[in-house]
């Protein structure tokens, strides 16, 4: 197994019309295997809460069976939640995978690129200044569209800024830091000034949690992160060959400043709607494509095991935080608290080999 | 200082370079100067240079607007003079040490978790040990800033990936975006933590008496005297870890050195002013733009940048939103980032 993928040359190929793959059983596998992995831990997260529910008859109800009382529960109780949590994953996943591989840089997380930052502040400012316009932006749009709507603004504020000629992905992890430093000040300086019981609500929301979804926030994250996928399947094709630099990408015909805008943008808005749907959740764009790399054994992430893994973290640890701990915390401190040592552990093993 | 790495610059010799760095270093230190008698004269209530030299010199008074004036000048400006000057020394020294070990032109003590590790501890010395009083939580500051420093400097320097810029950051990102967490879970259910926490999150020089400037002081005086150790190492250590070995510097010594001036330096400066981000990351190349690579130069240039750039963005935070006051925290972060975007546009950084 190991060296596949040093030699792509003896990897059978796939052709479909100008459309070709490179045949990697072992990617194939570990895809499956997440998905199967996300598959049962969404299930799970349905069936545990206070009224348990089989395994089964979760999967029953699902496939459109089921009891009545099952119906209700599922459906109008527990499926926004666990499909928050798969959907936010899966578009972390993905937007991490994306935005690293634009930069070449495992660092270069949308945290990295000022978008959580940017939704952070916008949601900050609405939950601490209260009257006026603030007050009529968070009942016109409600807070989630807000903080999408600052999360965006601020990633094409560090892509524009980043312009120059091109954009370089170091360029781009140097705006995006230096962004995201304006953004927590003005947090910060908000939260400051901010009454103490304000600031307890805007400190949970920055935190990142999947509690209390309603059915309305999923649907707009499910059809956009979908409707986001197939554009980033679409362009990925012509992605590949940017690994290798722009003037190798630029010798295969690939236009790669228009495919890596667009990528990015993707990248952008992916994890714009996460971050609208559940908040700045920590660690799982920065760690989900690392992982899923070294699963897949990949040179560079792969974007659908990444975008599994994400939903697997994800729906993994709000699990954990719901039921295994005898108090109840939001997911993004168990995200962080698994993510954070487990980067570690990652880059100590990969030191000592 | 026989094994001298500086590059030989294109016109002149290195005598008339040294004499153009030793004016540039006089000149730092004259606007300080400047700087901190602003500092003194600037506030809720302006008062003239010689108010100033007055309420400094003079003994008590009888007439009381002169009491006044002397009480506002001891007991409020000058305390937060000297501790703009000193923490902005030691974030603008401790960030030129973090980027020369690092060999990282994006390295900062934020980076390093030193900012994740003392609020940390702040939240727990609130939450967990009841303290109130600022100045006992300054210490668990001190302990968090320098454990979390020490585990993110020690991780990555384990093994092969040692002196990797890259296994530093993410080793430091993992810490911080950790400690962050863990803090937010503590105060989401203390509100007295959370109340703590906001105050010192946002770093201010203001409201700390000499009871916390002496031992920040005396902490900043050992990170710089051991800094001032290693600085031709460093140079050493930046021809890459085998050259500099093969040039006869002991690297794991001279590492150990650095992390425990970069952990005195910042921790001392976290715990007295609050995490103050991007100080160190943004006079460090400013000050190498100025100097050169030579570390010898770049780390004075960059302490002294790093007071002044303090000292000036506290004076800015008292007179942009009078009657209020923005923390300086605040100030260097909206004034530093557009100054640092603007050369990464200009192309001043190189991938290094």
């Amino acid at each position: 197994m190991n060296g596949t993928e040093l030699k792509p040359s003896l990897a059978p190929g796939l052709r479909l019309g100008t459309v070709s793959f490179v045949w990697r059983p072992w990617v194939a596998l570990v895809t499956l295997m997440l998905a199967a992995a996300a598959f049962l831990l969404f299930c799970l997260s349905i069936a545990i809460g206070d009224f348990p529910i089989s395994l089964s008859r979760v999967v029953a109800t699902l496939f459109g069976g089921g009891e009545q009382v099952d119906r209700f529960v599922i459906m109008d109780l527990r499926m926004p939640r666990a499909l928050a949590g798969l959907v936010v994953g899966i578009a972390l996943g993905v937007s991490g995978a994306l935005t690293q591989s634009i930069a070449r840089n495992p660092l270069a997380s949308p945290d990295i690129l000022g978008i959580t930052g940017g939704s952070s502040a916008v949601a900050v400012f609405l939950v601490t200044v209260s009257g006026g316009a603030a007050t009529a932006i968070s009942d016109a749009v409600g807070l989630s569209a807000a903080a999408l709507i600052g999360g965006l603004g601020t990633g094409l504020l560090v892509y524009f800024l980043a312009w120059r000629r091109g954009v370089d992905g170091f360029r781009l992890i140097l705006i995006g830091i230096s962004v995201s430093a304006v953004m927590e000040a003005i947090t910060t300086w908000l939260l400051v000034k901010a009454d103490i019981r304000d600031v307890a609500r805007a400190q949970a929301w920055l935190v990142g949690s999947l509690d209390n979804r309603s059915w309305n926030e999923v649907w707009i994250a499910l059809w956009g992160t979908l409707a986001l996928l197939l554009v980033v399947t679409c362009v990925a094709f012509q992605f590949k060959p940017l690994h290798f630099g722009d003037d190798v990408a630029a010798g295969l015909g690939v236009r790669y400043g228009a495919v890596r805008a667009v990528l990015l943008l993707c990248a952008v808005l992916l994890a714009g709607i996460a971050v609208s749907a559940a908040g700045p959740v920590p660690f799982v764009a920065l760690v989900a494509p690392q992982v899923a790399m070294r699963l897949a054994r990949c040179p560079t992430p792969p974007l659908a095991a990444s975008g599994l893994f994400g939903a697997v973290l994800l729906l993994g640890a709000d699990l954990v935080a719901r039921a295994a701990l005898p108090v109840t915390l939001p997911v993004g401190v168990i995200t962080a608290a698994i993510g954070g040592p487990f980067l570690v552990y990652l880059l100590v093993r990969a030191n000592l080999k | 200082m026989g094994t001298t790495t500086v590059a030989r610059p294109a016109t002149g010799g290195i005598a008339a370079s040294r004499r153009r760095r030793v004016v540039g270093l006089a000149t730092l230190v004259v606007i300080l100067v400047i700087a901190s008698a602003l500092s003194l004269a600037v506030g809720a209530r302006a008062l003239s240079l010689g108010e100033v030299w007055h309420g400094l010199v003079s003994g008590p008074q009888d007439d009381q607007r002169l009491t006044e004036i002397r009480l506002i000048v001891r007991t409020v400006r000058v305390p937060r003079t000297v501790l703009a000057v000193v923490a902005g020394v030691a974030l603008g020294v401790g960030g030129a040490l973090i980027q020369g070990y690092t060999r990282n032109p994006i390295a900062d003590t934020g980076l390093l978790g030193v900012n994740a590790g003392a609020s940390f501890a702040v939240v727990t010395a609130v939450s967990v040990f009841g303290l109130a009083d600022p100045f006992q939580y300054m210490w668990f500051a001190f302990l968090g800033a320098g454990l979390a420093g020490v585990v993110v400097f020690g991780l990555s320097s384990i093994g092969r990936g040692a002196g990797n810029p890259l296994t530093l950051a993410l080793a430091g990102q993992g810490i911080t975006v950790f400690l962050a967490a863990m803090t937010t879970a503590i105060a989401l259910g203390d509100q007295q933590a959370l109340n703590a926490l906001r105050f010192w999150n946002s770093g201010s020089v203001a409201g700390v008496g000499f009871d916390v400037i002496r031992p920040v002081g005396a902490f900043v005086a050992a990170g710089l005297l051991l800094a001032l150790f290693t600085l031709p190492s460093i140079n050493l250590l930046n021809l890459g870890d085998d050259v500099a070995r093969g040039l006869g510097v002991h690297i794991a010594r001279i590492r150990i050195t650095g992390i425990v001036a970069i952990t005195l330096l910042a921790g001392a400066a976290t715990a007295a002013c609050g995490p103050i981000a991007f100080l160190g990351l943004m006079v460090a190349h400013i000050a190498r733009y100025l100097t050169g690579p030579d570390y010898r130069w770049l780390v004075p240039y960059a302490g002294l940048l790093g007071a002044l750039v303090l000292l000036v963005c506290d004076i800015v935070g008292r007179l942009v939103v009078r009657p209020g006051e923005l923390d300086a925290g605040v100030v260097v972060a909206l004034l530093g980032a557009p100054f640092f975007a603007a050369l990464v546009w200009l192309g001043k950084f190189k991938n290094a």
